[in-house]
């Protein structure tokens, strides 16, 4: 065993870029799901984002423009659920589900000539002094703009759901449709525009495995982060700061437990391997002892005439 | 009566039609464990599938089933496989092992054929590839080129065939650089880019400067090229565009001529129950070009070893070889056999940490 091969602050620098992905993929969700609608296409959306950056961005060498492109891509994806579940009335759980096959399948399609393809890097933060200090430079100021972008995203939907009268509606629409219908509100207008939120969003942590945590493109290269993302969700009770604080913690754990098995701990390494699954649930299950609950309409169809 | 018996010959008939319709194209399945995009091992796989398409043409139908979790659902997959008229199936991951086990005694009259297992029956054969002797070359290369001495090695599962590619790479690290030390990670998955990049990194952070890997996906090679003074190896395939840096080499499985006989064997109804294991001297294991990056003599060392595990003058396990808890296992000049190979648990002498049981 040698624990000081683990550098700390590479360390926490490294579970940052980790947990970046599955953090934007679950606050999109979150709004989405506030707003009253389950969407479990979030791994199909996630890997479309990840191929439409990564082709843009090879094609055109600007990472900013992948990134841009992916956001798009998520959202035109999550047109596809519009149009199932706000105007076809079709279930939400089969429609998102279909959304998650038909994402893998049309990526990898999208992807057939980017194979082997290295895209262009995206520059990281650098602020003279600040990110040459000791340990808080690598930490705080060292990384690529995308992460910055994820924590801004939290604290904003956070402020918007608390503090706006937005959020106050988007609420409104996910707790009682039929109330918020009758009080004027265009529930339909309302909920398209969060999913398509939340299409951008999971095309965004798409866009961040396939450009800068991997960075290719591989097919299936999502490998399941949209399901986590989505568990995310539950167990943060629809809280933007708790899901911020469940991704790093599966990030995080996800690193420590690589770095102890590098590092030849004496822990068996089915333990370490099953940690950030079992960690995370156990302090966001923890946390949400203060009996928060689902939107009350979450899931449920929406028609203004019934 | 006589109508019953005139409807009971022609539905004799029609089946005896439909089963010669049946007869005319050998219908062969795979089922892939990744995507056949992943670069590497179903990548290959997918390669022996297309030649086998081209070597038989009009004469045999390929069908494949890709991402396929190992266990019971891989069951349901060859369930459907053989329920739709393959007569031959080939389950290429370790885990489709009892799987193809169950199926097969479902269906007698199909042929099955399971990669790195070592579970036969009347109906299943069983094939692979001594991927040992290529991680024998490719830990000469990584003995002689790292600075830190610290080799990364990304495990998929704790299974023999990883084990033993562990033990053999590092032996012939230890072999040209007695120095040399090996950081074990266990990914349990296949394949899992982001996981497997991870890993790379993790490893690359504490020291290494040589990352081995033993999961499907390109992306640890992306991760060293990214960090810089790092080489990898090409896993299954040759993934020659992360070459000449840091790719230096590669491990090439041709499936390829092993597939077109097993199907010409179908065909002609010469297909018995075998255990199939070849290495680099028939050609299933192939050593991809080593380049420039490395040195020329470490280049010639490493080529002289792959010319003497290819003529047989030469064993990847060749004592004196002890294990890791210090019993003895071979003797002075003794070399290992299949058996022991097969179900490899241990590491050898010098290797730090414990295989997760």
């Amino acid at each position: 065993m040698d624990l000081s091969a683990i550098n700390p602050v590479l360390l926490i620098a490294s579970l940052m870029v980790a947990a970046t992905p599955i953090l934007l993929a679950a606050i999109g969700e979150l709004v989405v799901e506030k707003a009253g609608v389950l969407n479990l296409g979030v791994e199909g959306m996630m890997i479309v984002g990840a191929i439409s950056g990564f082709a843009i961005s090879v094609e055109t060498g600007s990472p900013w423009l992948g990134f841009l492109a992916a956001a798009i891509g998520g959202a035109v994806l999550s047109l596809l659920f519009v149009l199932l579940t706000q105007v076809a009335l079709a279930n939400q759980v089969a429609s998102g589900l279909a959304l998650t096959l038909f994402g893998l399948g049309f990526s990898s399609l999208m992807g057939q000539g980017y194979v082997g393809v290295k895209p262009p890097q995206m520059d990281k933060l650098n602020i003279p002094v600040l990110t040459d200090l000791p340990v808080i430079g690598p930490i705080l100021f060292g990384h690529d703009p995308v992460l910055y972008l994820g924590i801004a995203l939290t604290a904003a939907v956070w402020a918007m759901l608390k503090y706006t009268r937005m959020g106050l509606v988007l609420r409104a629409v996910g707790e009682n449709h039929d109330a918020a219908h009758a009080l004027g509100y265009k529930v339909v207008r309302i909920r398209i525009m969060a999913i398509m939120f939340g299409g951008a969003c999971a095309g965004l942590g798409g866009a961040y495995i396939s450009l800068i945590r991997v960075p290719q493109w591989t097919e299936g290269m999502t490998a399941g982060v949209g399901w986590i993302a989505l568990a995310l969700v539950v167990f943060a009770s629809w809280k933007p700061w708790r899901a911020l604080l469940g991704a790093y913690l599966f990030g995080g754990v996800t690193v420590v437990q690589l770095n102890l098995q590098a590092a030849g701990v004496a822990i068996p390494v089915e333990y370490l391997a099953m940690s950030p699954y079992l960690i995370t649930i156990l302090v966001l299950v923890i946390l949400s002892a203060d009996k928060s609950r689902a939107p009350a309409s979450l899931g449920r169809i929406f028609h203004a005439t019934h | 009566m006589k109508l019953t018996s005139l409807l009971a010959t022609a539905a004799l008939g029609l089946g005896l039609a439909t089963a010669a319709v049946a007869e005319d194209k050998t219908k062969v399945g795979f089922v892939y464990v990744g995507p056949v995009g992943d670069g590497g091992w179903t990548y290959e796989h997918n390669k022996g599938r297309l030649a086998v398409e081209k070597e038989f043409g009009d004469k045999v139908e390929t069908v494949f089933v890709e991402n396929v979790a190992e266990g019971p659902d891989s069951e349901r997959v060859m369930t459907q496989m053989a329920l739709d008229g393959a007569d031959l199936i080939f389950t290429t991951s370790f885990g489709y092992m009892d799987p193809t086990i169950n199926v097969a005694k479902k269906f007698p009259n199909v042929k099955f054929e399971h990669a790195t297992g070592y579970k036969q029956a009347d109906n299943v054969s069983v094939y692979s590839a001594r991927f040992y002797e290529g991680r024998a070359v490719q830990g000469t290369i990584a003995g002689r080129m790292t600075k830190s001495n610290i080799v990364g090695y990304i495990g998929s599962f704790p299974i023999p065939e990883v084990v033993r590619g562990i033990n053999s790479a590092y032996i012939h690290a230890k072999k040209v650089n007695p120095d040399v030390q090996f950081k074990i990670i266990w990914a349990f998955t296949w394949f899992d880019p982001a996981k497997e990049a991870d890993a790379a990194k993790v490893l690359i952070e504490q020291g290494a400067d040589v990352i081995l890997q033993h999961t499907d996906s390109t992306a640890p090679q992306a991760a060293a090229q990214a960090a810089g003074n790092v080489i990898t190896f090409g896993q299954a395939s040759d993934m020659s565009e992360y070459g000449p840096m840091p790719r230096v080499s590669s491990i090439i499985d041709d499936w390829a001529p092993y597939y077109i006989a097993r199907t010409a064997a179908v065909m002609d109804g010469s297909w018995t129950s075998t255990s199939t294991w070849d290495g680099i001297g028939a050609g299933m294991v192939g050593i991809g070009e080593i380049s420039d990056a490395v040195p020329a003599d470490v280049k010639k060392e490493a080529l002289a070893l792959k010319a003497a595990l290819a003529d047989g003058s030469y064993h990847a396990f060749t004592g004196p070889i002890t294990k890791q808890d210090g019993s003895a296992w071979l003797g002075d000049g003794e070399t290992a056999d299949d058996g022991t190979l097969a179900g490899m648990n241990f590491y050898v002498e010098g290797i730090e940490g414990d295989i997760p049981q």
